[in-house]
């Protein structure tokens, strides 16, 4: 008789639904997973590494390159955790600014979620209604740090600037003629705050959209439900966090039990699964997209009553006021060694997490009281998540592994670092 | 009648020029042959031209149900866009796997391609207009649409390619079980008609209640399992997971370039046409008008010709294809398999005996 081999194949990293460069090598038998082996760092780009060789502010960029549909929440952990080391106070203004981008990046986060692994079900029309949406959330992003991803908008101290008092207009061109221009500008006509107001209004009803395609769909239950189950207890013990963690019942979130920035004032509900499979994962994100947009709309209420700074004043870590330093020596001063040298923060160690789009994203920096840090470690949740990869795939079908690689929400920026 | 015809004007030309009596000796003994050529033709060509603009359809239409224009750069509205990608993978050049087996590699597009389009010999596009009418027609069809599958298995075995395989191995399955589902579907239309003319089955759904006549009101389950069995078997979405591009990448066709992938390409499309004509003729009347014997309706259409409402009621069904692929998460194979075993085949069985009986009854109205 012949022998009788398992197939061993390999599974990316050019492979369309390998969410950038993953590749596994799977041992199947027929179409049965016996083993996944998630091989990683393949987009390895040493970001703890450069950020020893950069001044705290330098390394704010490297941030957004992490978990890059995510960006500003990278960046908030990171901005924390220098706070931390170096008693910033940070304004209460900026700190509902960041809430609600945080917010506006977590919706961004599932919305490219939602449609990745739509479109790794075959639910093909999906990924196209949430770029719709995606788009007006990018053009936030825009109108308040000119960049449409690479954002570099939290500092330590602060926000870069306050919120625009106008958004930037469609013009018209070859494809878009003046009339149908003058329509899609129709709610840019306010500041920034009336056009989020406008989009958290609008959310809500896409939801719903997205919901009556999948959620009572048969074929998306089939391919979700029972798939890559976890059980609370294994849940916790694999280090899973965030919507994996949550979506096994355990009732864990950083915004609720370790407060952070203004969260504490902030009226909001965290969503929390039941059987721990594919298809609570995806309940709880898509109930967390009503929530963040819930969250969002509480920050436009506080953001239009009251005005105040948006960054520190302590010219030691925050830049001067452009005018000031104009006139005045001390500032101008400030502004020379701030982006010269950078700021010397006392020597300690700090760790800092945010409940991140995809989990605990954690920042810890030690410094020896020079420019720079000594070290700098980063947390990644989808590093963990990754890591069970083999345990959440045995026994399934290939098909299936490809539906637990889009519900693990991986993005390899943060896991190869 | 119209073979003769054509031959006397053939004739006519022939003799204005002072030819006829010089090849009239080859002419008239190969006149039979030569004219099954032209029919031939006249069906071929429509029907690459119409899978070339089914593919632009394809794309507009998924376009619009996803908020974006779809093609529109390659002439006006993206009409030269399908004539584009035509030249494009005809220069492309056609890779050919070391590990191949290159004679089966070469031949196995080729083996898709012909039953896709030598079944349709047998569609009936007005009374009268079809190429063979065959008292077998229904036969031939069952073993033309299954033959298809040869080509998707030796592709997959031909390129020694793992995901080329896993897509060849479920092609297999998939087409093997669905094609029950198919035939039994199909043995009810049998009976209805009780012929296995394609004409005749036509023929035997009219009536003077105009589209009530036609089957697809006692063989409305039959329609559904057989439009989705038709949906498996061309491997479309939600039932693509031979190509499985999220899984196995392109499954079967993941190495052809070129031409090799463009016949591929083709023998789909010219698939999914075919099912959509044979859903057509077999439970919508065919080249029936919809209100034949209507009052008013009934005279004020009396005038279109039948092969308008043949297409009419394909392109229902063609736009239904990409309604589906637009709507709908793929299913996984074993799911696939669940579905047709459990849930297609009894259901096609309890109805060939439901018809059976019922057109004992004197409440068969058809």
């Amino acid at each position: 008789m012949a022998e009788i081999k398992n197939y061993t194949m390999n599974f990316g990293p050019q492979h369309p639904a390998a969410h950038g460069v993953l590749r596994l090598v799977l041992e199947l038998d027929g179409e049965v997973i016996e083993r996944a082996d998630p091989h990683i760092g393949l987009l390895h780009r040493a970001t703890e590494k450069l950020a020893e060789h950069k001044t705290f502010l330098q390394t704010v960029p490297y941030m957004d390159r992490l978990d890059y549909v995510s960006m500003m929440l990278n960046e908030h952990a990171y901005v924390m955790a220098v706070e931390k080391l170096a008693g910033i106070e940070v304004p209460i203004r900026a700190q509902y600014i960041r809430v609600m981008y945080d917010e506006i990046t977590r919706i961004l986060n599932h919305l490219l979620w939602l449609g990745a692994s739509g479109i790794d079900l075959g639910a093909m029309t999906m990924f196209f209604y949430t770029f719709r949406e995606r788009e007006d959330l990018l053009d936030a992003y825009e109108a308040v740090s000119g960049a449409r991803l690479h954002a570099a908008y939290y500092r330590p101290g602060g926000v870069y600037r306050d919120l625009p008092d106008s958004m930037p207009q469609y013009e018209a061109s070859k494809v878009h003629n003046a009339a149908a221009v003058k329509k899609m500008n129709e709610n840019r006509q306010g500041s920034l705050l009336d056009f989020l107001e406008d989009f958290t209004n609008r959310f809500p009803g896409y939801v719903d959209e997205y919901e009556t395609l999948l959620t009572d769909n048969r074929i998306w239950k089939q391919r979700t439900v029972g798939i890559g189950v976890v059980s609370p207890e294994r849940a916790l013990a694999l280090g899973f966090t965030g919507p994996m963690l949550r979506g096994s019942g355990v009732v864990w979130d950083l915004r609720k039990k370790q407060p952070y920035e203004v969260y504490d004032r902030i009226d909001f509900d965290i969503p929390v699964g039941v059987e721990g499979d594919c298809y609570d994962r995806y309940l709880v994100r898509v109930e967390e997209m009503r929530q963040s947009n819930r969250i969002i709309k509480q920050c436009i209420d506080w953001l239009r009553k009251n005005p105040g700074p948006v960054m520190a004043d302590n010219h030691k870590f925050a830049p001067p006021r452009r005018e000031s330093m104009k006139q005045n020596m001390e500032e101008l001063i400030h502004h020379f060694k701030l982006f010269s040298e950078g700021f010397h923060v006392p020597a300690g160690e700090a760790y800092s997490a945010v409940e991140h789009a995809k989990g605990e994203f954690g920042i810890y920096l030690v410094s020896d009281g020079a420019n720079k840090p000594y070290r700098m470690k980063i947390r990644a949740p989808g590093f963990s998540h990754l890591s069970s990869l083999n345990e959440m795939t045995k026994g399934h079908m290939i098909a299936d592994v490809v539906a637990i690689i889009g519900t693990q929400d991986i993005v390899f920026g943060e896991i190869d670092r | 009648m119209m073979e003769a015809q054509a031959l006397q004007l053939v004739e006519s030309l022939l003799s204005f020029l002072g030819l006829w009596e010089l090849l009239r000796g080859f002419i008239e003994p190969a006149w039979h042959v030569v004219w099954t050529v032209l029919k031939i033709f006249a069906i071929i060509l429509p029907i690459m031209g119409g899978v070339a603009y089914y593919t632009l359809a394809e794309r507009k239409v998924l376009g619009f149900m996803q908020v974006r224009p779809g093609p529109n750069r390659v002439g006006y509205w993206g009409l030269l866009q399908p004539v584009a990608d035509g030249l494009k993978l005809l220069c492309k050049e056609i890779i050919i796997p070391t590990n191949s087996n290159k004679f089966l590699f070469l031949a196995a597009p080729v083996l898709a391609l012909t039953p896709a389009l030598a079944a349709w010999a047998v569609i009936p596009f007005d009374d009268g207009m079809i190429l063979a009418d065959v008292n077998a027609g229904l036969l031939y069809l069952l073993a033309m649409t299954s033959l298809g599958v040869y080509g998707i298995i030796i592709a997959g075995w031909a390129s020694n390619s793992k995901y080329a395989f896993l897509g060849a191995l479920r092609s297999a399955a998939q087409i093997v079980s669905y094609e029950l589902a198919m035939g039994f579907a199909l043995v009810c239309v049998l009976l209805a008609a009780q012929s296995m003319n394609m004409g005749d089955i036509v023929r035997g759904q009219q009536s003077e209640y105009g589209l009530f006549g036609w089957y697809w009101i006692p063989l409305f389950p039959m329609l559904v399992v057989y439009f989705i069995a038709g949906v498996a078997e061309t491997n479309r979405a939600p039932f693509d997971m031979a190509e499985g591009e999220s899984e196995i990448v392109a499954g079967f066709h993941v190495e052809y370039s070129g031409m090799g992938f463009a016949l591929f390409f083709l023998a789909e499309y010219a698939n999914m046409i075919l099912i959509a004509a044979l859903s057509s003729v077999m439970f919508l009347g065919g080249w029936l008008n919809p209100f034949q014997g209507w009052p008013v309706l009934g005279e004020l259409t009396a005038w279109v010709p039948g092969l308008v409402w043949m297409l009419g009621k394909m392109s229902i069904f063609l736009f239904l294809f990409l309604w589906l692929r637009a709507t709908f998460p793929r299913y996984r194979y074993d799911q696939l398999m669940r579905l047709g075993w459990k849930v297609f085949i009894p259901l096609t069985l309890v109805w060939v005996v439901v018809v059976a009986t019922w057109m004992q009854t004197p409440w068969w109205l058809w």
